[in-house]
């Protein structure tokens, strides 16, 4: 945690080309991941889009979690709460545009931040991981009551989005579904390289490190991080949304308190307040859970623990921080 | 009349329930301040135990539960010995993160062992049936985990207030350093309190498993109520476990008898809302 911020700090006083030399490298690193797991995985495109949806998902977790130290374990409220806004507006309002989907989706999340956050930060510590775990199981619970909008256990099915931009169907193959996801994760990333970045994104990082001197430099720590919900929020709608339109449907499970909890494992197994480590946990966990799940559905969960308890062992700072750490003592040293 | 008097039955007996599995939890985060979301995962070992103990191996009811006591610390132990002690005084995250995975694996090891179907502990004739109180009668097992729940209560009191060891414990809970340097083995108080901890989990999951059917999502299904009472309580207090246990019980068994379509949903705003009105719990020591 401390790490990835000292190398921040580190690319920080070398100027600015160096920062912006690492967006576009990192830039470079999704459409590189995502042209090879295109030619990697052509018949399996449904895995790699649900991939990116989560992913996005945990980019905007790591926004509260690991810039701003809010402990919660009931994220995918923001997460379905996006998906299901994006998908009543096809069914129930018949706006079927991908676009203005996307827009309902990123608008229901940010509300769902809105309310998540006046809720979850008027606590610390444990009250506040309570608050957060009430919060998911009371959206889980609405959903499934409020059948008539969402479908209740059935799910929300017949979701039938146009073709993007009046070209672009999106076909059986789901290589629309694939090419629309990446390019918004990929401005979805650059948009939080620059957040993060920002003056705001630090007056964050400060409150997490010390509330009070923030508080005493005259910043209000309440808004700054209710403000960073909200981003949050709108992130996780992102991806809620693209789940909505590329499976087109949406079911009770993306508002689940496992979901919520998968996605803090793939935080902190890539690694907490870091943008790359947030995609490299979720690239590793969602490979490793299809792998293991197609393998025996059964042993699912004892492994996701048995992970979760060996990073907490051996790779606090998760896989990105450790190699990073490694990578930057390399670096350090006189050759 | 009917219904009022059925409610504060089903609630008493399922807050002392409550009160039972939580209490234990409410001490480990007040002393050891570690947050252990796997500790229903131990309630659910006990009552595991217990049923293998009295259904298939036929043993009398009482020696089930004392099996599943004893057998459940026997298990939590090392798991404390091995794999908490290394996260206290740990980051919050990191604690949640570790007995997450922790209650993960629980899960999945005892949905391998037992499979997914829910499990009973059969109860012995003595505590089938009902008592008659002259105007209503009572189901004698309502009873008698409402006098658990009493037995309890008042055997901690006395452990944490009249006895030498709770002195010791009280101390640590204050100031485990101080403690420690006035010759107070803080380790094994530690050690000896989770088992403890532990033991009242599994006891509760046992008298309790008429209220909460044991399946393997029991750890995570009932993880929020034991959380809850704890934060509502206040760590390491026993009349503020009780208090919340009662008020929590109570809400709960309303809301299924009065609402039942909406009885989750209501359990969870209330919770909220109550979570929002005391942050730092009824009767919280602690600070933050």
């Amino acid at each position: 945690m401390t790490m990835a911020t000292m190398n921040d700090t580190l690319a920080g006083a070398r100027g600015k080309g160096r920062k912006f030399g690492r967006d576009l490298a990192g830039l470079a690193v999704i459409l590189g991941l995502a042209v090879v797991g295109y030619l990697l995985f052509p018949n399996n495109l449904a895995l790699l889009t649900r991939i990116t949806a989560i992913a996005l998902l945990v980019l905007s977790l790591d926004l509260v979690t690991g810039y701003c130290g809010v402990a919660t374990l009931g994220h995918a409220a923001l997460f379905g709460t996006g998906a299901y806004a994006s998908g009543i507006a096809a069914v129930h309002f018949g706006i079927t545009d991908p676009l203005l989907m996307l827009a309902c989706g990123i608008l229901g999340g940010a509300l769902a931040g809105l309310v998540c956050g006046v809720v979850i930060l008027r606590a610390h510590g444990l009250p506040q991981l309570v608050l957060s775990i009430a919060l998911i199981h009371l959206f889980h619970e609405f959903a499934n009551k409020a059948s008539s909008w969402t479908g209740g256990s059935d799910g929300l099915a017949g979701i039938a989005p146009d073709p993007l931009l009046g070209h672009f169907e999106f076909d059986l193959w789901g290589r629309t579904a694939y090419v629309f996801g990446i390019v918004l994760l990929a401005v979805v990333f650059t948009i939080l390289r620059l957040i993060v970045r920002s003056p705001f994104g630090m007056l964050c990082r400060g409150i997490k490190e010390d509330p009070v001197r923030i508080r005493a430099m005259g910043a209000s720590p309440k808004l700054a991080l209710m403000k960073m919900y909200v981003i949050s929020g709108a992130v996780a709608g992102t991806g809620g949304a693209l789940n909505a339109i590329s499976t087109q449907v949406v079911g009770l499970d993306s508002l689940s308190f496992t979901l919520s909890a998968e996605s803090l494992v793939m935080v902190v197994l890539g690694g907490t307040g870091s943008l790359f480590g947030a995609l490299t946990g979720t690239i590793v966990f969602m490979f490793f859970e299809d792998l293991v799940s197609a393998a025996n559905p059964f042993h699912w969960l004892t492994m996701v623990g048995a992970l979760l308890i060996a990073v907490v062992l051996f790779a606090p700072k998760g896989l990105y921080g450790t190699l990073a750490g490694l990578a930057s003592r390399w670096r350090r040293t006189p050759r | 009349m009917q219904t009022v008097f059925s409610i504060a039955v089903d609630a008493l007996a399922y807050g002392m329930v409550l009160f039972v599995i939580s209490i234990g939890l409410s001490a480990t985060m007040g002393l050891m301040r570690v947050v252990n979301l796997a500790h229903g995962a131990f309630a659910m070992i006990g009552g595991y135990i217990a049923s293998y103990a009295a259904r298939d191996l036929g043993l009398g009811y009482g020696v089930a539960v004392l099996l599943a006591i004893f057998g459940t610390i026997v298990i939590a132990v090392p798991i404390e010995r091995l794999l908490y002690r290394r996260i206290y005084g740990a980051s919050e995250l990191t604690q949640v993160l570790m007995t997450i995975g922790i209650t993960f694996c629980i899960i999945g090891i005892a949905n391998y062992v037992f499979g997914p179907t829910l499990k009973t502990v059969p109860l012995p004739p003595s505590l089938q049936g009902s008592v008659d109180l002259g105007f209503r009668s009572i189901a004698t097992h309502r009873i008698f985990a409402i006098l658990c729940g009493l037995t309890v209560a008042a055997a901690l009191w006395y452990l944490i207030e009249r006895t030498g060891f709770g002195v010791k414990l009280r101390a640590a809970v204050d100031n485990a350093a101080m403690a420690a340097a006035l010759g107070v083995r803080t380790q094994i108080v530690y050690a000896v309190s989770f088992a403890v901890a532990v033991g009242l989990a599994a006891l509760g999951g046992v008298v309790g498993a008429e209220l909460l059917p044991v399946e393997p999502y029991y750890a995570l299904r009932y993880m929020v109520t034991f959380l809850v009472v704890v934060s509502v309580g206040g760590a390491g207090s026993i009349p503020g476990a009780l208090i919340a246990c009662l008020l929590l019980g109570g809400i709960d068994t309303a809301g299924r008898y009065l609402v039942p379509e909406f009885g989750e949903f209501f359990f969870y705003l209330a919770v909220i809302a109550i979570v929002c009105v005391f942050p730092r719990g009824l009767a919280g020591r602690t600070g933050s």
